[in-house]
């Protein structure tokens, strides 16, 4: 009994050991040499693909954003989307911090609701109308079968930066509109900022919001 | 292109690049087990540890080094939690609280990575990067180590020894996992991944005004996470947050390191047992199951059905549009037929059968090919009883690699196999049976029956992926979930090493007319069917009451 005691204590002291060793080597040295080499060569990803316009920080080319209209505060009213600019997906998945709350952080998130779900269904129906509500213009109605998936649906992460073509181009006339802008314009905007798949067959075409968004600033100015 | 092609395109690439790496990287793990030389800087760490890495150890004694290790690896990581909220370079977080602590202690030294917690506002630089990183590379080790000695145990004759514990964790994390996610750690910043150690900090935004970000060492964490089929993320949203996974090339990457090694095992399996077409027949039986599974899991979200996905037009609920449904889907049975349990999209949001395929992909017993080191051992015991059914057929002894598979070998084989579907089912059970654990569902009916099935499949089978409607933080599912993961990670260690003992004890069996070939296709489909019969007969009913009637209702 004692020297299995004895054995089991010996045991545990060369885990410990083990642990504290592999902690320095995997847990300090590979983090900061990784850290070291991509702030050399990638200093500009490592530190979050940070885009700048007129001469300050406009957001993340990776993270998406909001682009709704200012909420008077004390209403208690959701925010209502600034039609003049291109519109995200949804985001019904992402939260703010229950815990330390002294800051303000943003919580990524998924909805997780099934598809048989009958929020989601609601959600899916109220998007689709006010998707085609809002986008349609005189001489351009929008109806809610031209409307894509990704338009009315929340993404993984609530922070998906990308939109898909289609929901680019059903929003094209909208903007023209309200930003006095020719819509052949806005369409080429659209064109010239759509990724194709990498190597032509990795992932799917996309529209990055942000760099739309921020060329449609450039070009309505 | 359709996304479809696109899908085949991309599984076809991922094959076509996990080929290529498969023969040196297998026989570069074989001859890290096996040699005999020490680099200088595991000479150093077996000074620090103080242990002899040349000491054979029987099966008794190299369990005695997995479970005093791991003991203590929940410990130090409990009480890393604990006492978060006086650490210097924790962002000023608060502690975590006591069951939380345990049940992310046990997660991560489990190799399961369930997260009841969210990661941007929970856990500060010291215990993402010192405390749950270092237990994704280490709990990956341990699991590569136990494969291996599994291995021997086929692969040596007459004697009871298995190699050394310390020896085979320090070899794995230092000359395999180590080098590998360096490489992986800079590929996945090229994409776009953050690597600093920012903090919280405020970044300007297209309308004005500021909003706070969390940065940290999310590249090195991400490699690892993936390479040691761990899974847990930095932050919340996992793989599906663009700081984790930021391009379509990053995805693909991502599939391809939570592969790697599970798959390139079974080469090294060949290599020591003397016998390459051993661990073809083995791969051959996991890389059949993952290309099915692909491609069922990208025709039924294509397919989309579901109300809302209908009326939406498409099955985009909890995907990213850079990754689309085929790269989601790729991702999905990836990380659900490892031990990986990452997502980059959300599995609840899955249409009835795709959310049912990722709950089979897990009850396998995660061997397609299965998390780092336990895909191999989970295989390998499959392939047990899988001679064993057919020596009964054929009224033989059966045999595998040379050794009998008598009474004791199928004893703890059947052990191995009772472990995980006990506390699956035993769980399940008794959360529906009670009353306050079914407050925590988002969904109702069978998807909300599936939500509490998948918890404790993930956390049983060490996956960790969820149906995260779930609300898992609460002290009930926090403990019980923290208890089966212990359990479903280290009881089938045991047998596994029991076994490895008892293989290498015997002297082998001379090959004769009678023998099974282990090496032929025949032996493969034998080997698939087992494992299909087996999980079928184990899980269909709960099956039946989840995803199936979901499915066959939409």
């Amino acid at each position: 009994m004692n020297s299995s005691l004895k054995n089991t204590a010996r045991m545990l002291g060369a885990g410990l050991r083990a642990l504290l060793v592999l902690t320095l080597v995997c847990g300090v040295v590979y983090p900061l040499a990784v850290t070291g080499v991509a702030q050399t060569l990638f200093r500009d990803q490592a530190n979050g693909s940070e885009i700048t316009s007129e001469g300050r920080v406009v957001g993340s080319s990776l993270i998406g954003q909001r682009y709704d209209l200012p909420v008077t505060t004390g209403t208690g009213e959701a925010a209502a989307p600034d039609l003049r600019w291109f519109q995200p997906r949804p985001s019904n998945g992402l939260g703010a911090n229950g815990v330390n709350t002294r800051y303000a952080l943003i919580l990524s998130g998924a909805t997780n609701r099934a598809g048989d779900n009958a929020e989601l269904v609601r959600w899916v129906k109220d998007a689709k109308e006010a998707v085609s509500r809002d986008n349609s213009t005189p001489g351009h109605p929008v109806a809610p079968s031209d409307v894509p998936a990704d338009a009315v649906t929340s993404s993984g992460s609530g922070l998906d930066p990308h939109i898909s073509p289609a929901y680019a181009r059903l929003q094209v006339n909208r903007v023209a509109e309200r930003n006095g802008l020719d819509a052949g314009r806005v369409a080429e905007l659209v064109e010239s900022h759509t990724s194709d798949r990498v190597l032509g067959f990795i992932g799917e075409p996309r529209v990055n919001v942000l760099q739309l968004n921020l060329a449609l600033r450039a070009s309505a100015s | 292109m359709s996304p479809a092609l696109s899908g085949v395109l991309q599984l076809l690439a991922l094959a076509a690049a996990l080929g290529l790496v498969y023969r040196p990287l297998g026989d570069h793990m074989a001859r890290t087990y096996s040699c005999d030389r020490h680099l200088r800087v595991e000479r150093w760490i077996y000074k620090a540890i103080g242990a002899d890495p040349t000491g054979e150890m029987s099966w008794p004694a190299y369990l005695r080094g997995v479970l005093a290790f791991s003991a203590v690896g929940v410990l130090f990581l409990y009480l890393l939690q604990r006492v978060q909220g006086v650490l210097p370079g924790s962002l000023g977080f608060s502690s975590i609280d006591p069951d939380q602590a345990f049940n992310t202690a046990a997660s991560f030294v489990s190799n399961t990575n369930w997260q009841s917690y969210y990661g941007e506002q929970a856990m500060g630089h010291v215990v993402q990067t010192g405390g749950l990183a270092v237990q994704n590379f280490v709990s990956a080790a341990v699991g590569m180590a136990v494969a291996v000695a599994l291995v021997r145990g086929f692969a040596r004759a007459h004697t009871g020894e298995l190699g050394n514990f310390w020896s085979d964790l320090v070899r794995g994390t230092v000359r395999v996992l180590l080098p590998v996610s360096v490489i992986g750690a800079i590929v996945l910043v090229a994409c776009g991944v953050i690597q600093n150690f920012a903090g919280i900090h405020g970044v300007g935004q297209f309308p004005g005004g500021t909003q706070q970000w969390n940065g940290g060492a999310v590249a090195s964490q991400e490699a690892v996470k993936h390479l040691g089929t761990n899974g847990g993320g930095y932050f919340n949203a996992n793989s599906a947050h663009p700081f984790e996974n930021p391009t379509p090339l990053s995805n693909l990457f991502e599939v391809f390191l939570i592969l790697l090694i599970p798959f390139a095992l079974t080469r090294t399996f060949g290599r020591m047992v003397g016998s390459l077409r051993q661990g073809y027949a083995i791969l051959a039986a996991m890389a059949t199951i993952w290309v099915v599974f692909t491609l069922l899991m990208m025709w039924t979200e294509l397919a989309h059905r579901g109300t809302a996905f209908e009326i939406a037009g498409g099955a985009m609920e909890g995907k990213e549009t850079r990754f689309g449904i085929s790269g989601s889907a790729l991702f999905s049975v990836a990380t659900t037929l490892t031990s990986t349990g990452a997502v980059n999209s959300f599995h609840s949001s899955n249409t009835g059968l795709g959310g049912g395929i990722n709950l089979l992909g897990m009850q396998l017993g995660e061997t397609a090919p299965g998390g780092v080191g336990s895909g191999l051992y989970g295989m390998l015991v499959m392939a047990v009883v899988a001679v064993f059914i057919a020596g009964l057929m054929v009224g033989r002894t059966p045999e595998y690699l040379g050794r009998k598979i008598g009474t004791r070998q199928i004893t703890f084989a059947a052990c191995y196999l009772l472990v995980t579907p006990a506390l699956v089912l035993g769980f399940t059970a008794a959360a529906m049976a009670l009353d306050t654990p079914g407050h925590s569902m988002t969904n109702s009916g069978a998807h909300g029956f599936s939500e509490i099935l998948y918890a404790y499949t993930s956390g049983a089978n060490n996956n960790g992926s969820a149906f995260a409607g779930l609300d898992a933080d609460t002290q009930w599912f926090n403990t019980t979930i923290g208890i089966a993961m212990l359990l479903g990670r280290f009881l089938p260690m045991v047998f596994v090493l029991a076994l490895a003992g008892s293989l290498a004890e015997q002297t082998p069996v001379p090959e004769t007319a009678g023998t099974l070939r282990t090496h032929k296709p025949l032996f493969t489909g034998l080997l698939i069917g087992t494992i299909l019969i087996i999980t079928g007969l184990t899980y269909f009913p709960a099956l039946a009451l989840g995803p199936l009637a979901e499915g066959l209702a939409s």
